[in-house]
C-alpha cells in the first residue's frame, strides 16, 4: 500500500508534467485552454490523493478549489474573451514546436539534476514529486516566454502557479490560509489581466505583446 | 609464426608497390591484373594469419623485433588479439577489393595513376596494424597520408604518452605511469588524430570530397577499411595504453560519435552524388562505433566489466559490419560509374532491368547499412542498443543523461539511414531511366560481380551467425576492459545473448528461417490455390499516367519532407519562394539555403584567427638580422626550460 | 511433451492472428461506420475481399521488376513473423528468444523498406510521394518506438516480451515512465497503421495520402498480401499494447487448455476494445496535415524520451 500510494502521486504529478508538454505543443488558443483545464484536473486529483494519503482533510479544500476555479471558471472566462476579442483562430508562431519541446525536455532533465541529489535524505514522495513539480514550475515559464499572445502567457502563469501548489502540497503540513491567498491572488491577477486586455486591444487593435514593444519609446 | 608470415607479406605488398611502376612505365598489358592479383594472394596471407591470431589464442600472437628504423630503438611489431581482429577487417576488405579490381581496373584509362599506390597503400595500413611501437605507427601514418594534421597530434598524443624517457614501444607505454591530466590531454589528441582520419564530426569535412574522388575500390578501402585502422588506433591507445580512463572521456566520446551519426546520415539523405552519400554515411557508421566505443569507457571507468566487453565487442563487431557492406555499396556504385558513367542519381534510374545483378547486391547492402533483421548492420546496433539499457546503473548524472539522449540518436540515425538507402535503391535502380546513359546501361565484369557475392554472403552470415563473430572477439574485449560477453551457445538456439538469456536474446538465424519459410507458404499456398496468371499493363497512376520521366519522383523531391523537417535544426535551412503577380510573365522562384553549422562555427572562426595572426606575423619578415637572431635564441631557452621543468 | 506443447501454441498463435487479421478490420469498419450512423459492410467483408483479389489475375505494369513481385511476400512474411512473436493468449511462446521487442521493431522496419522500394518501382508521382513520406514518418516513429521500448524495458528488466508480460502481471504498479511511454505507443501505432490523424485508410484520392500510394499499383493477389499485411500490423499493434500494459488474463506455459481458452477469450475481447477505442478516437479528430505529423510522432519520441530519462535518473518513476 505504501509502494502504491507512492506510485500513484508520482503518476498523477508526471500527468501534469505530461499536460505541461501537451501546452508546448498546443498552438491553437482555444486548445491550449482546454490543456490547461486538464492541467487543473489533474492537480486537483493529485492534491487529492495527497490529501487522502497525508489524511489532510483542509487538502480537499485546495483540491476543490483548483477543480472550481482553475478547472472550470477560468477557462469559461479565458474561452468566453478569446472569442469576445475575435482571436480564437490565431495560430502561435514563435520556434518550433520541435525544438521548444526539446527544450522542455532539457528542463525536466535540469530540475531533476538540482533536486534529486540536493533532497537525497528527504522522504522519497516529496522528493521526486519536488523534482517533478519543479519540472512543471519551468515548463510554465517556458510557455510564457515562446509565447506572443497575451492570453496564452496568462495560461503558461497559471500553469507554473498549478506547479507551485503541487510543490507546496508534496511537503507535509502547509496551511490552508496560504493556499486560498494564493489562489485567491490569481483570481484577482486574472481580473486584473482581463481588463487590462481589453485595454490593450481598444488601444492597439492587437493583444500581440510584440506590438507593445514597438510603441515602447525609443524604439521607431 | 603467423606475425613473420604477416611480416613478409607487407614486405611482398611493398615490393609490388615497387615493381608496379616498372611495369606501367613500360606499358606492359597484363600489369593491371598481375598488381591486384598479387595484392590479393597477399591480402589474403595476411588475413590468414590475422584469423590464426584471433582464434588460434596466444600460441598464434607474439612480437617480432626488428633492427631496422631508428638505430637505437629498432622496431616492434605485435600480433595480439586486438590487432589480429584489425587485421582481419582490413584484410577482408582488401582481398575482396583486390578481386573486384581485377574486373574494374581493366577500365582504367591510367593505371599508372593507382597501380603503384594500390599495394603501398595496402602495406601502409597493415603495417599500422601490425607495429607495436608508436615511432612506427607514425611512419606508416606518413607514409600513408599526408593529412599532415592528423599526423602531428597523433604524434603529440604518442609523445605525451612515451614520457620524458621516450620510451615508444608499447610494453613500455603500457606500464609507465600515467599522470590523469596527461592521460585525458592524450584522449583529446587521440580524438582529433585518429578522428580526423576516422570521418569524426567536426573534423569529417574532408572526407566526403576525397573518398568518392578514388576509383571506386579504393574507396571502399578508404571508407570501409582505412577509416577502421584510424578506429583502431583510437581503441588502442584510449583503452590500452592509456592508463585508467576518467569518465569524462566517455562524455566526449559520446556526444563526439552521438553527432557524428546523426550529421553524417542527415547530411547523406541530400546528396546526389552516390559515392558521396555512401561517404556522409561513413561518417555515421563511425558515429555509431565511436558510440560503443563511448559507452565502452564508461563503462569501464566504473568497473561494470560485463558491460564494458558488450560495447566494446559490439563497436568493434559494427566496425567489421560497416567494412564489409560499405565496401560492397562502393563496388556497386563502382558497378552504376562503369555500366553508365554516371555517379549523379539524379540521372540514373531503372537500372534494376539493365543491371538485375547488380542491383541485388546493392540492395542487400542496403538492407544491411539500414539495420534491418536479418542482415549483420542490425545485430551489432541491436548489441549497442543493449549495452545502453545497462547504463542507469552508471554513478555519473552527466552520463546518466547522456547516454539515453545517446541512444535516442543512435535511433533516430539508423531509421533516418533507412530513408537514405530507400531513396538511394529507389531513384538509382527503380523507376524509369532518367537520362540516356541509364537507358543504356549494361552490366559489369564477373570479377566485380563475384567480389560482391562474396561481400554479400559474409554480410548474411554475420546476420544470421553471429555467435561465432562474437565468441572471435572475445580474447579483444578481455584485453582491453578485462571482461568478455558470454560464451554465446551454438546449439540448441543459434542465437545471441549478450548480458543473459531472460533479459534479451536473438535468433537471427530463426528470424531468417521464419521469414523465408512464410513467404515461401504463402507464395505456393496462393499459386496452388488460388491464382498465378500476371497479365502486363501500361501503370495505372490514378488514371492519369504520364509518359515522362521526368514527372517522377527525383532524388531531391524525395529528400524534401526529410530536408523540411530536420533542415530548420540541423542545417538553418531556408526557403524563399517569390510568386509573380497573376498576369505577370516573370518566372516562380524558390530558393533554399542551407548552412553548415560545423563550417560556420568550427572552420569559419579558426580561418579568421589563422589570417588574423598571418598578418600580424607579416611584420616578422620585415626585422633586422639581430631580431632574428634574439628570436631563435629565445625559442631555444623556452625549449630549455620546458625540458627542464618536465624532466 | 512440453516442446511439442510449446511448438503447439506458437503455431496456434501463428494461425490465430492471421486469422483474426481481417476480422479486426472489418470490425474497426463496421464501428465506424455505426459511429457515422451508417450501416456499413458486414464484418466478414474483408475476408470476401480477400479471396476475391486473390483469385483474381495479377496487372502487372510494363516495367513492373522482380522487386515489385516479391516484395508483397516479404512484407507480409516479416509483418507476419513479428505479429507471430507478440504474446497474444499466453506469455512464453516458445520462439519469443528468437526475437525481442527491438528486433520487431526491426522487423517492421525491414517490412516497410520493402514496401516504400515497391511504391517507387513503377516510377509514378504517386508512389513516389507515399514513399518519401512513408520513410518520414518513419524516421521519427522508429526512434520513438526504440525509446518507448527502453521505457519499458528498464522497468520490466528485459526486452523479451514474454519475460515483460509475465513482469506486468506479477508487478502491476502505475509508473509514471509507463504512463508516457503508453501515450507514445499510441500515437506510434496510429501513425504506423496509417490510421487518422496521420493517414486516411479509407480513401484513395486524396494528396496528402501514405500508405494508399504506394500500393496504388498493386492488383489482384500481391494487393491482397499487402492488405493483409496491414491487417496483421495492426493486429500486432493493439496486441502489444494490451501484452504491455494490460496482461491480464493472459495465460502462462504451464496453465491447462482452459487457461488457454480464458487467454484467447481476454485476448480477442482486448483487441474488440481496443480496435473500438481507436475508432472512437478516428471519427473525433481530423485528418492532419502532412508537416503536422512529424510534430504529432515527435511527441512520442519527447515521450518515450522523456520516460527513458526519468527511469535513469530514479527507477522509481
Amino acid at each position: 500500500m505504501e509502494r502504491f500510494s507512492l506510485d500513484a502521486a508520482h503518476l498523477l504529478a508526471g500527468g501534469m508534467v505530461l499536460v505541461s508538454f501537451m501546452m508546448l505543443y498546443q498552438n491553437r488558443i482555444l486548445g491550449l485552454l482546454n490543456v490547461f483545464a486538464a492541467h487543473a484536473v489533474v492537480l486537483s486529483l493529485s492534491v487529492a490523493w495527497q490529501a487522502y494519503v497525508q489524511s489532510a482533510p483542509h487538502l480537499f479544500v485546495t483540491a476543490a478549489i483548483a477543480l472550481i476555479l482553475k478547472a472550470i471558471i477560468i477557462p469559461v472566462a479565458l474561452h468566453h474573451m478569446v472569442l469576445r476579442l475575435g482571436v480564437h483562430r490565431d495560430i502561435e508562431t514563435v520556434g518550433g514546436i520541435g525544438p521548444t519541446m526539446l527544450m522542455g525536455i532539457g528542463l525536466v532533465a535540469l530540475s531533476m539534476v538540482v533536486m534529486l541529489p540536493a533532497a537525497a535524505e528527504a522522504d522519497p514522495i516529496a522528493r521526486e514529486d519536488l523534482a517533478l513539480a519543479l519540472s512543471v514550475i519551468l515548463l510554465g515559464l517556458l510557455i510564457m516566454v515562446t509565447r506572443q499572445n497575451a492570453i496564452s502567457q496568462i495560461v503558461g502563469f497559471m500553469s507554473l502557479e498549478n506547479g507551485l501548489v503541487l510543490a507546496a502540497t508534496g511537503a507535509r503540513g502547509m496551511p490552508l490560509v496560504v493556499e486560498i491567498s494564493v489562489a485567491f491572488s490569481v483570481l484577482v491577477a486574472f481580473i486584473v489581466i482581463g481588463v487590462f486586455l481589453f485595454r490593450i486591444r481598444e488601444r492597439f487593435d492587437t493583444i500581440d505583446t510584440q506590438a507593445l514593444d514597438d510603441f515602447r519609446e525609443g524604439r521607431e | 609464426m603467423p606475425i613473420v608470415a604477416a611480416l613478409l607479406s607487407v614486405a611482398g605488398l611493398a615490393g609490388v608497390a615497387v615493381v608496379a611502376p616498372i611495369l606501367t612505365a613500360r606499358r606492359v598489358a597484363w600489369a593491371t591484373p598481375v598488381v591486384y592479383g598479387a595484392s590479393f594472394v597477399l591480402a589474403a596471407v595476411l588475413l590468414i594469419c590475422g584469423l590464426l591470431a584471433l582464434l588460434g589464442g596466444s600460441a598464434f600472437q607474439g612480437t617480432v623485433h626488428l633492427p631496422v628504423g631508428l638505430p637505437w630503438i629498432g622496431a616492434h611489431f605485435a600480433l595480439d588479439p586486438l590487432s589480429a581482429a584489425f587485421l582481419v577487417i582490413v584484410d577482408f576488405g582488401a582481398v575482396v577489393a583486390s578481386f573486384y579490381a581485377i574486373g574494374y581496373g581493366a577500365h582504367e584509362e591510367e593505371p599508372g595513376r593507382v597501380l603503384p599506390f594500390y599495394p603501398a597503400f595496402l602495406a601502409g595500413m597493415n603495417l599500422v596494424v601490425l607495429s607495436a611501437d608508436a615511432e612506427n605507427r607514425r611512419a606508416g601514418y606518413v607514409y600513408l597520408l599526408m593529412a599532415s594534421f592528423g599526423t602531428l597530434m597523433l604524434l603529440l598524443g604518442f609523445g605525451l604518452l612515451a614520457g620524458p624517457d621516450g620510451d615508444y614501444a608499447f610494453s613500455a607505454i603500457r606500464t609507465a605511469e600515467h599522470v590523469p591530466w596527461l592521460s585525458g590531454l592524450v584522449l583529446v589528441l587521440m580524438l582529433l588524430g585518429a578522428g580526423s582520419k576516422a570521418g569524426l564530426v567536426p573534423l569529417h569535412v574532408w572526407l566526403p570530397l576525397a573518398h568518392p574522388a578514388a576509383p571506386s575500390h579504393v574507396s571502399a578501402l578508404m571508407s570501409g577499411v582505412m577509416t577502421k585502422v584510424a578506429v583502431y588506433g583510437f581503441i588502442r591507445v584510449v583503452f590500452d595504453l592509456a592508463g585508467e580512463p576518467a569518465w569524462w572521456w566517455a562524455v566526449l566520446v559520446l556526444i563526439l560519435g552521438a553527432g557524428s551519426a546523426v550529421l553524417g546520415v542527415l547530411h547523406a539523405v541530400l546528396q546526389r552524388d552516390l559515392k558521396r552519400l555512401l561517404a556522409y554515411s561513413t561518417v555515421e557508421n563511425i558515429g555509431i562505433v565511436f558510440i560503443g566505443l563511448g559507452l565502452g569507457l564508461a563503462f569501464k571507468t566504473n568497473g561494470m566489466a560485463g558491460a564494458a566487453a558488450l560495447a566494446v565487442t559490439a563497436s568493434i563487431f559494427h566496425a567489421f559490419n560497416h567494412s564489409l557492406f560499405k565496401s560492397l555499396l562502393f563496388f556497386g556504385a563502382g558497378n552504376v560509374l562503369t555500366g553508365t558513367g554516371e555517379r549523379d542519381i539524379e540521372k540514373l534510374g531503372g537500372l534494376v532491368h539493365r543491371m538485375p545483378e547488380t542491383a541485388y547486391l546493392f540492395l542487400g547492402g542496403c538492407l544491411a547499412i539500414s539495420a534491418l533483421p536479418p542482415l549483420n548492420g542490425f545485430v551489432s546496433e541491436w548489441l549497442i542498443l543493449q549495452a545502453i539499457l545497462l547504463s542507469p546503473d552508471l554513478p555519473q548524472w552527466a552520463l546518466r543523461f547522456l547516454v539515453p539522449a545517446s541512444g535516442a540518436m543512435l535511433a533516430l540515425a539508423a531509421a533516418l539511414a533507412a530513408a537514405c538507402f530507400v531513396r538511394a535503391f529507389g531513384i538509382t535502380f527503380l523507376s524509369r531511366p532518367r537520362s540516356p546513359a541509364a537507358e543504356t546501361a549494361h552490366e559489369v565484369s564477373r570479377w566485380q560481380i563475384r567480389a560482391m557475392y562474396a561481400l554479400l554472403a559474409v554480410c548474411l552470415i554475420a546476420g544470421i551467425f553471429p555467435g561465432p563473430f562474437l565468441d572471435a572477439l572475445s580474447p579483444v574485449s578481455q584485453m582491453l576492459v578485462a571482461g568478455a560477453m558470454p560464451k554465446q551457445p551454438i546449439l540448441p538456439h543459434l542465437s545471441i545473448i549478450p548480458i543473459s538469456e531472460s533479459r534479451s536474446s536473438y535468433s537471427g538465424f530463426l528470424v531468417f528461417f521464419f521469414i523465408m519459410m512464410a513467404s515461401w507458404a504463402a507464395i505456393r499456398v496462393i499459386h496452388n490455390f488460388a491464382s498465378r496468371a500476371v497479365r502486363r499493363a501500361p501503370p495505372w497512376d490514378c488514371g492519369f499516367p504520364d509518359a515522362s520521366p521526368v514527372t517522377q519522383y527525383t532524388a531531391n523531391s524525395f529528400a524534401q519532407p526529410i530536408r523540411r523537417v530536420f533542415g530548420p535544426i540541423a542545417f538553418r535551412a531556408k526557403i524563399s519562394q517569390t510568386m509573380p503577380q497573376p498576369g505577370d510573365m516573370a518566372p516562380a522562384r524558390l530558393t533554399l539555403s542551407l548552412r553548415d553549422l560545423i563550417w560556420e562555427f568550427i572552420y569559419a572562426p579558426i580561418e579568421g584567427a589563422v589570417l588574423y595572426a598571418a598578418e600580424r606575423l607579416n611584420i616578422l619578415q620585415f626585422l633586422t638580422i639581430r631580431s632574428y637572431l634574439s628570436l631563435v635564441f629565445a625559442a631555444l631557452v623556452l625549449l630549455l626550460v620546458l625540458v627542464a621543468t618536465w624532466a | 511433451m512440453g516442446l511439442i506443447l510449446a511448438i503447439l501454441i506458437q503455431g496456434i498463435q501463428m494461425v490465430l492472428v492471421l486469422a483474426l487479421a481481417p476480422g479486426l478490420i472489418g470490425f474497426t469498419r463496421k464501428v465506424k461506420a455505426r459511429l457515422l450512423r451508417r450501416q456499413g459492410p458486414s464484418v466478414v467483408q474483408p475476408y470476401r475481399d480477400l479471396l476475391r483479389l486473390v483469385r483474381k489475375e495479377a496487372v502487372l505494369a510494363d516495367n513492373a521488376s522482380w522487386l515489385f513481385r516479391n516484395a508483397p511476400y516479404l512484407i507480409f512474411a516479416t509483418t507476419w513473423v513479428a505479429a507471430a512473436l507478440v504474446p497474444t493468449f499466453a506469455a512464453g511462446l516458445h520462439f519469443s528468444w528468437a526475437a525481442d521487442l527491438i528486433a520487431i521493431t526491426a522487423l517492421l522496419g525491414s517490412a516497410r523498406f520493402f514496401l516504400a522500394l515497391a511504391g517507387m518501382d513503377i516510377g509514378t508521382a504517386f508512389g513516389g510521394i507515399g514513399s518519401s513520406r512513408e520513410m518520414l514518418f518513419a524516421t521519427l516513429a522508429e526512434p520513438a518506438m526504440i525509446m518507448i521500448v527502453f521505457t519499458v524495458a528498464l522497468v520490466a528488466g528485459s526486452t523479451q516480451l514474454s519475460t515483460v508480460a509475465e513482469f506486468m502481471v506479477d508487478h502491476s504498479t502505475l509508473r509514471v515512465s509507463l504512463g508516457l511511454a503508453l501515450i507514445g505507443l499510441i500515437i506510434v501505432a496510429l501513425t504506423e497503421n496509417a490510421r487518422v490523424p496521420v493517414d486516411n485508410p479509407a480513401t484513395h484520392l486524396e494528396l496528402t495520402m501514405v500508405h494508399e500510394a504506394m500500393i496504388l499499383e498493386y492488383s489482384g493477389r500481391h494487393l491482397a498480401v499487402i492488405e493483409l499485411a496491414a491487417a496483421l500490423k495492426l493486429l500486432l499493434y493493439i496486441s502489444l499494447i494490451a501484452c504491455i500494459f494490460a496482461p491480464w488474463g493472459m495465460a502462462r506455459q504451464d496453465d491447462g487448455v482452459l487457461g488457454m481458452l480464458v487467454g484467447v477469450v481476454t485476448w480477442v475481447g482486448k483487441l474488440a476494445i481496443g480496435g473500438f477505442l481507436m475508432v472512437l478516437f478516428e471519427t473525433a479528430i481530423a485528418k492532419m496535415r502532412v508537416f503536422r505529423v512529424p510534430e504529432f510522432v515527435g511527441g512520442a519520441l519527447m515521450l518515450g524520451f522523456l520516460g527513458t530519462l526519468l527511469l535513469f535518473v530514479s527507477r522509481s518513476f
